[in-house]
């Protein structure tokens, strides 16, 4: 049982096709008569069109149509004059203000699309798009959220965006405060792969799509709303997505009028957006500027605690996210309050990304711990351990597991904790000041709905098929190895077939949930299996007959008794005896009432060494140490890898992302991965990556939790508190480039 | 575009096709400098004739050890021309600014950005595309840099993938893997968001310390 052995570490099972360029994702579909398409971007960021010269445009050569606000096909499904809503699939009612694209002279945001150009070839249809001409009456466009913090409101929800447990201004009394402000920047989440989508209406009312999305069931139910079809009738394919990190989360209004356009011009169209169209049209991570006020007492217990988050959203959508939440829960304080506001801006919408609001608010909360640590004299991990808390303070309940104190334990001893000094800027090698830091990381581990279908031969081949997306942590590796677990089939004769609508119904890729969900209804389909292989050994006449089912093992193909080993069938001998060609079983699974008893989550503790040149200013991290308790973890292999990539995302989001805005424009003004910061091979050093996996024995069958976001979850705030330690400079705005330090430095 | 049939090796001499592409990118360049020509071109609707007639310019060049005769338009990128027309979608495109590394095949033994080679300038070249490195097809053996990524788990999505290795073969071949400090900087042109970096260190230093032929 998978819940309580370790889990081989296995490779993984697409490998193959992911090194030899075989692995096809959207863009790589070709279609007979296949048109392009290339966006216009508008060049405000606030107005309205007041014409729009397409003649050009029209008249080059392979164009096969131009459509803008005055000629966009209709969107049956968009009649009502509506906007969006960040957590739907398709747009609902909304304020005053909305975004529908290409359905007005109306620009609410620099970059939104005005026209869509479309050709014979991609090189046509960008030549095209040049000559596309308007212009514009002009407006100011409201971009910068430090001036308009006081325009924040309360998102809508329960708490209305307040939380309070005990007094609100209990840290004012305490004997040691701290008050602190941080400013996370725009982030973008830039995967490799561009935006886009191949849409071909093989029907009237049939429609087949190759789409970038996290959740192909998501796709299909905005498309089948957007175009009032039965579900059915739409059929969407994303086996392989070259990453997302949330971008592909939600259906993006380009998407939709792509599938218009294809229906007008009755071929079978392809949008690839440019890489600059990424930092507009799909989302990103809010600017947010927070602050945190913190009491404790002369022995380092809290006393107090406050957390206030004010973050930007579009005109036209409100997009929240649960930044402030980990402060509720992560410590044990009696007097706790938070409040969370957010800012229409003339922006496009922000989309949860990687660790989402979290890993903002956690950077956040764990400089802030160090910070306070530093006050107290204390080492921060022994500060952090003072404050440990068994159960959940928040919800009054426990955990359904944590190991965090083993998780301090382990990452100090990997990364040398001993090493560390105290006092800041107290320690060099050559020209560079060395310093440690450390941070956690939580988020929710969820278990979602799920459907799964196994599917055993008879020459004891087993398929295991589910419409799951594999963005890239490695869900067809995991699924393997769960049916592995629970039938014992050798691993290279198990195939999992996902990311298809055709195939039984799975969640949107994201919160860290698909092996929990997803997982789970492979383990009950397997087990389903299994429960009818037994039945039929163990029946009248059967080769197991007058044996318990409970005495029974599977391995290898083999079905045994437990402590006879030499009582045994093969699986296909038990079914060829029953003539059967293939055991066929599906199964819908989620959680039950342990849910609510329990607060689940998972664990991550990072540590890094820095150095620092007090010259320079140069950061450069060059030991990372990541520790994940989640839970079992299903498959080893894949799951260091979730986390070193976690490590490579904290390392651009603490030293060099950040999207520039130039606010008398409204526009960005690094909007290429050339300008645009990520992390590349030199920033990145060896990582060492330690599994606590051991299995949480509430939240699912396999014990397992996820660790998407907890592997970047308080990465940022772990390298601030190093330098801080390497330098004594506190950075409190993200990214800690080298101006900001040398500031503090010179 | 219009492909002929493979002549199975360099039929034409190099300068010969070489002449032509000079003489019509000068007509080209002719055409650029003359806007209002061209402009008045454009509204009697001429562009279609004149579109028509740069789309023939020939291109020579062997591609993963087929030799092609193709006629593109002068303005497709290798990248381009690889991925729509000849149906090698193993080469990614990720930025098509040369920022990102995923688009990386050799050209006569050198890694290049595709999307920053004009199709035309590979003009009598050897082009190699993660395609070509298994010459068994998919199913074939692999390269040692192909298993070593296997092994080492060198990505997650597997969008980046062709691009690093394509360029971690060229690191090896160009002596640039003596070690991970090394392989970091020249292979930091590869850009993979996943953050697969450690373990696709790990992967060319094991295939260079194997000692085998890339
Ligand atoms: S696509 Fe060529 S470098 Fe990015
Ligand atoms: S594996 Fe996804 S970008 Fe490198």
């Amino acid at each position: 049982m998978t819940k309580d052995t370790k889990n081989p570490p296995i490779d993984r099972v697409d490998g193959r096709l992911k090194v030899t360029g075989g692995a096809n994702y959207f863009a790589d579909f070709e279609l007979p008569n296949m048109a392009y398409c290339v966006l216009v971007g508008s060049e405000v960021g606030r107005g309205t069109i007041t014409s729009l010269d397409t003649k050009k445009a029209q008249g080059a050569p392979g164009v096969l149509g131009v459509f803008t606000h005055q000629n966009m096909p209709p969107i049956p499904g968009w009649d009502a004059p509506v906007g969006g809503e960040a957590d739907g699939p398709a747009p609902k009612p909304k304020r005053e203000e909305t975004y529908r694209i290409l359905s007005s002279p109306k620009i609410l945001f620099d970059g939104q699309p005005i026209a869509i150009v479309v050709a014979d070839s991609f090189e046509r249809a960008t030549y095209a798009a040049s000559l596309v001409k308007a212009t514009y009456n002009k407006q100011a466009a409201r971009t910068e959220l430090e001036k308009h913090l006081s325009e924040g409101v309360a998102p809508k929800g329960a708490d209305g965006g307040n939380y309070l447990r005990g007094k609100a201004d209990a840290y004012q009394s305490a004997p040691v405060r701290l008050e602190a402000n941080y400013t996370i920047p725009i982030e973008v989440h830039n995967p490799m792969e561009l935006h886009g989508i191949l849409a071909h209406w093989t029907a009237s009312d049939k429609l087949m799509i190759y789409a970038k999305t996290q959740g192909v069931n998501a796709t299909q139910q905005a498309m089948a709303q957007a175009f009032k079809l039965d579900p059915k009738n739409i059929h969407v394919h994303t086996e392989f997505m070259g990453g997302g990190f949330g971008m592909g989360l939600r259906t993006w209004p380009q998407e939709t009028a792509v599938v218009a356009v294809a229906r007008k011009i009755g071929r079978p169209l392809k949008l690839v957006v440019t890489r600059s169209q990424m930092f507009t049209l799909v989302g990103h991570r809010p600017y947010t500027v927070q602050t945190i006020n913190m009491g404790a007492d002369t022995n380092g217990k809290l006393v107090g605690l406050a957390h206030a988050a004010t973050a930007e959203t579009a005109s036209y959508e409100d997009f929240t996210e649960a930044t402030v939440n980990m402060t509720k829960f992560m410590y044990d304080c009696p007097n706790v309050s938070t409040r969370y506001r957010i800012v229409r801006l003339d922006r496009s919408v922000p989309i949860w990304m990687r660790g989402p609001g979290e890993a903002t608010g956690a950077f956040a909360l764990e400089s802030a711990m160090d910070e306070m640590a530093h006050k107290l004299n204390l080492d921060p991990i022994e500060f952090r351990l003072r404050n440990y808390t068994e159960t959940d303070p928040e919800h009054n309940r426990p955990y359904s597991s944590k190991n965090l104190k083993e998780a301090y334990q382990r990452g100090a001893d990997a990364i040398g904790w001993s090493n560390r000094k105290n006092e800041p800027g107290s320690q060099r090698e050559g020209d560079w000041l060395i310093g440690y830091g450390m941070s956690t990381g939580v988020f929710s581990a969820f278990r979602w709905e799920a459907s799964a279908r196994a599917l055993l031969k008879a020459d004891s081949s087993l398929t295991i098929q589910s419409a799951v997306t594999d963005i890239g942590p490695g869900t067809g590796t995991a699924l393997t190895i769960i049916a592995h677990n629970v039938l014992g089939v050798p691993l290279n004769q198990i195939k999992v077939e996902y990311g298809d609508t055709s195939l039984p119904k799975a969640p949107t890729q994201g919160g860290s949930a698909i092996v929990s969900a997803v997982g789970s209804a492979v383990f009950d389909a397997c087990t389903a299996v299994k429960k009818q292989l037994t039945e039929l050994a163990i029946k009248e006449g059967g080769s197991l007959a007058g044996r318990q089912a409970d005495e029974l093992i599977i391995a290898d193909g083999v079905l045994s008794v437990e402590k006879e080993p030499r009582k045994k069938v093969a699986l296909s001998e038990l079914m060829r005896a029953n003539n059967l060609t293939v055991i066929d079983k599906s199964a819908d699974s989620k959680g039950g009432s342990e849910q609510s008893k329990y607060s689940m989550y998972s664990f991550s503790v990072h540590f890094v060494q820095v150095r620092v040149n007090p010259l320079t200013g140069v950061v450069r991290v060059s030991k990372a140490v990541s520790v994940a308790d989640s839970g079992r973890i299903v498959s080893p292999k894949t799951a260091a890898s979730q986390m070193i990539g976690g490590v490579a995302g904290g390392i651009g989001m603490a030293l060099t992302e950040e999207a520039s805005i130039d606010h008398r424009f409204g526009r960005f003004v690094n909007n290429n991965l050339g300008d645009y910061h990520v992390a590349v091979h030199a920033d990145v050093p060896a990582i060492e990556t330690i599994m606590i996996d051991k299995p949480d024995p509430i939240i699912n069958p396999m014990g397992a939790k996820g660790m998407g976001e907890i592997a970047l979850i308080g990465f940022a705030g772990a390298v601030a508190n190093a330098v801080f330690n390497a330098t004594g400079q506190r950075v409190r705005d993200l990214p800690i480039t080298p101006d900001k330090l040398l500031r503090k430095l010179t | 575009m219009a492909e002929y049939e493979n002549t199975g090796g360099k039929s034409e001499a190099p300068n010969a096709s070489r002449r032509v592409f000079f003489k019509q990118s000068s007509a080209l360049a002719a055409l650029a400098m003359t806007p209002p020509a061209a402009m008045t071109a454009v509204a009697n609707g001429l562009d279609e004739k004149v579109a028509a007639a740069f789309e023939q310019m020939p291109l020579h060049v062997e591609i993963n050890g087929t030799m092609r005769t193709l006629a593109i338009e002068p303005r497709v990128t290798l990248l381009d021309l690889l991925r729509e027309q000849l149906h090698l979608t193993g080469t990614k495109k990720g930025c098509d600014h040369g920022q990102c590394g995923a688009c990386t095949v050799h050209v006569d033994g050198q890694r290049v950005n595709s999307c920053l080679t004009l199709a035309m300038t590979t003009e009598g070249s050897q082009v190699t595309t993660i395609e070509g490195l298994t010459p068994g097809g998919p199913d074939g053996p692999l390269h040692p840099m192909q298993e070593a990524f296997i092994k080492h788990d060198g990505f997650q999505c597997g969008y980046c993938t062709p691009g690093q290795i394509m360029s971690a073969v060229a690191c090896i071949r160009e002596g640039h893997a003596d070690s991970p400090e090394e392989v970091r900087e020249y292979m930091s042109g590869n850009i993979c968001r996943c953050g697969a970096y450690a373990n696709i260190v790990d992967a060319i230093m094991d295939v260079k310390k194997g000692g085998a032929r890339v």
